[in-house]
């Protein structure tokens, strides 16, 4: 509990709707969710988010314990010490942010340990950048987090409540990222609604974080002891863990959906929990995007569509799991696809989530020409017209009939 | 000691897609954004330096009988103002 | 769909316009997204801050090209970044400024201009020189988008670092009041 101050009726604690930005909108979706304890340390673009937090627990909006840690890696850290005593907790970051924390960011889901961690997604340093791409959230994409990207400042907000629902849940128990794009998300201001506490309370219930692991003088245990190596049980004990913690991500393919499910009912409001499709109906081509370049695609598959082209758009919500069945079923039928990526992958020089969609579709036996397109990297825009230009390059590629070369978006401008 | 200049490195032999490095100075001045400015008056000023201590950017510059004020770089923020035991130095609404 | 750009300098609140803005449209039941640009976070540097406002639902989230209506609230951020930069036909300028409008250069595109010395009234009325509030009774008393009430209801919403409440509803309104707005004649084309 933190000092004394003035706990706001709960009915009081939420006005109907505010104009915020995606920042201030996780902040209030802390609030409601009740969470108990965060830490928080200031990095940009986020650094307005942990200015909200700390306001909210000033005004008693937010009853939870503040930490003002010396730097990222303390931050996890005491949240982790929090998780394991019980406390539902929460904490923002991003680019050097998440690099600074980035020894418990590996502890957390090996621990089975639940939180929801914002990542305000950017470009990371070198060349220097301090503005949005998705490089620092894509590159701790095999860490074992469950990571989902949000495309309105709506579903920042109703995506961090979620997030607490679906890391708790029984069968995933795992930290949950919830992304949202630094500058356009998280400044970007607009109406956002604010669901009741009420509702709020139904939907999560009472904190389940320690039930399997804690610190706690009355079930002594030791959390995380040295397991693995090549002598004795190691080998396979270190496996049961690894196999566990995958268990734990597919379970979360129908836990998310669910709980996405269970959120439209209490507010009227269902986003799609692992993939979008728009227009996917009669679509020839489909051009696959993540987070809020979203909104530009689809304006620029309207504006296709009113020109006579085929195309539609799927979008990805829940990136880790990769739900590889939505994607290629989404995909089914389609002669080309082109995806849009905000990040880089220097492995086969495409975006990250080309991978795993190509991955996908020739796993399933699905010979479909692809390129990947990366764009919007380092704050660089990415407009209606430039999605105009992936379109048109992607209705070639069905009539070449072949996979074609990556292709950088934002090249000469 | 005397002061020397040095060059810049050449880039020239340096592909530029390798590695981010600047080798020309920004052109952008802070003297650019200031909505006040510093003018000192010389009858009272008496090189105490207090100014030219306190000034956060450096920009206060020493003559022979008084201090000035290098308007490329001062940001108006009125310190030496404040600070000048003499009341030698009056901010100024710039002119826009 | 009216696209709104903001022009200013850090520390201004340039930004915070844009988000006061936004609250007075949602205000009047319409769509709106406020985003603004910037690079380092201190005073002085100039930022941007794009504004979409409709009656129907807005999805795309980039910054703004082809703006009909530029809100410059800093006088001398025009000599650092092109303010008028892809300005659709017709579009409307509100500018702070103590110059005359003779002394100024306007595109040819500008229909219409609201001058108002906002910096002046802001030293008068805050002894700083944050012009954002005065700037948006300008741009209300310009462009007639969004109504004075909406605006008050607003800044009540909103909260201030620098000044209070009262202070920023004088500014509102002064900024109404001592805004001439200009209608220009178009030009005959070359």
């Amino acid at each position: 509990m933190g000092p004394t101050t003035t706990l706001l009726e709960p009915e009081a604690k939420a006005p109907g709707f505010i104009v915020c930005d995606g920042n201030e909108a996780a902040a209030w979706a802390v609030a409601l969710a009740r969470v108990e304890m965060v830490a928080v340390y200031p990095i940009t673009p986020q650094s307005s988010l942990v200015e909200y937090l700390a306001k909210l627990v000033a005004d008693g909006t937010l009853d939870a314990e503040i930490v003002d840690a010396e730097g990222e890696h303390s931050v996890l850290s005491v949240l982790q010490g929090a998780a394991l005593a019980g406390a539902r907790t929460y904490t923002a970051t991003c680019g050097p942010g998440l690099a600074f924390m980035f020894e418990p960011y590996l502890r957390q889901p090996g621990l089975r340990l639940p939180m929801v961690m914002s990542i305000v997604t950017r470009d990371t340093l070198t060349p220097q950048s301090v503005w949005g791409g998705h490089q620092d959230a894509m590159s701790v994409r095999e860490v074992g987090w469950i990571q989902m990207y949000c495309e309105t400042v709506q579903e920042v907000l109703d995506t961090v409540i979620m997030g607490f629902r679906v890391a708790e849940d029984r069968d995933v128990m795992l930290p949950v990222n919830v992304c949202h794009d630094g500058n356009y998300l998280s400044f970007g201001a607009t109406r956002v609604d604010l669901p009741a506490q009420a509702a709020v309370d139904a939907f999560l219930g009472t904190p389940n974080i320690n039930w399997h692991a804690a610190l706690d003088p009355a079930r002594p245990m030791a959390v995380d002891p040295l397991t693995g190596g090549a002598g004795g049980p190691g080998p396979r004990t270190f496996v049961r863990y690894r196999k566990g913690h995958c268990a734990g991500m597919q379970n979360a393919l129908a836990v998310i959906t669910e709980a996405h499910a269970d959120w439209a009912r209490h507010t009227g409001r269902q986003h799609a929990p692992l993939v979008e499709r728009y227009r996917m109906d009669d679509a020839g081509i489909a051009i696959v995007t993540i987070g809020s370049m979203s909104g530009a695609g689809k304006d620029a598959v309207d504006a296709a569509r009113d020109r006579g082209i085929p195309v539609g758009l799927v979008k990805v919500k829940t990136y880790r799991p990769f739900p590889t069945e939505a994607i290629v079923g989404a995909l089914d039928g389609v002669r080309a696809v082109g995806v849009v990526d905000r990040s880089v992958s220097f492995g086969w020089n495409c975006g990250p989530l080309y991978q795993d969609v190509a991955g996908a579709l020739g796993r399933a036996g699905r010979q479909v020409p692809s390129m990947s397109f990366i764009g919007g990297l380092a704050g660089a825009d990415l407009t209606t017209d430039h999605f105009g230009g992936v379109i048109e390059r992607v209705g070639q590629l069905a009539l070449d009939g072949r996979s074609g070369p990556t292709v950088w978006i934002n090249e000469n401008d | 000691m005397k002061r020397q200049a040095y060059p810049y490195f050449d880039m020239a032999n340096v592909p530029d897609d390798l590695c981010p490095v600047a080798v020309r100075p920004n052109p952008m001045l802070p003297g650019e954004w200031r909505s006040m400015k510093p003018v000192v008056d010389r009858a009272k000023c008496v090189k105490c330096a207090v100014c030219w201590v306190y000034c956060p950017v450096q920009c206060v510059v020493e003559k022979p009988a008084w201090f000035d004020i290098d308007y490329a770089t001062c940001k108006g923020c009125g310190i030496c103002a404040q600070e000048c035991p003499h009341r030698a130095i009056a901010m100024v609404e710039e002119a826009a | 769909m009216h696209e709104i750009r903001i022009h200013g300098r850090g520390g201004q609140g340039a930004v915070l316009a844009g988000s006061i803005l936004a609250t007075a449209f949602v205000e009047e039941g319409r769509h709106v997204v406020a985003v603004p640009s910037f690079g380092f976070e201190r005073r002085g540097a100039p930022v941007a801050s794009f504004l979409r406002v409709d009656d129907r639902p807005i999805r795309q989230m980039t910054n703004i090209y082809r703006p009909d209506c530029i809100l410059c609230i800093d006088p001398t951020v025009a000599r650092a970044v092109n303010v008028f930069d892809g300005i659709a036909e017709g579009a409307v300028l509100v500018q702070t400024t103590a110059r005359p409008l003779t002394e100024l250069q306007v595109p040819e595109r500008i229909a219409c201009v609201g001058l108002c010395d906002a910096v002046s009234l802001a030293l008068a009325i805050f002894k700083r020189p944050i012009t954002n509030t005065l700037m948006l009774g300008a741009f209300a008393k310009t462009t007639g988008l969004v109504s004075l009430d909406s605006l008050r209801t607003a800044l009540e919403r909103s909260d201030f670092r620098d000044a209070g409440l009262r202070q920023n509803l004088d500014a509102l309104e002064a900024g109404f009041e001592r805004t001439t707005v200009y209608r220009i004649e178009r030009r005959e084309a070359a």
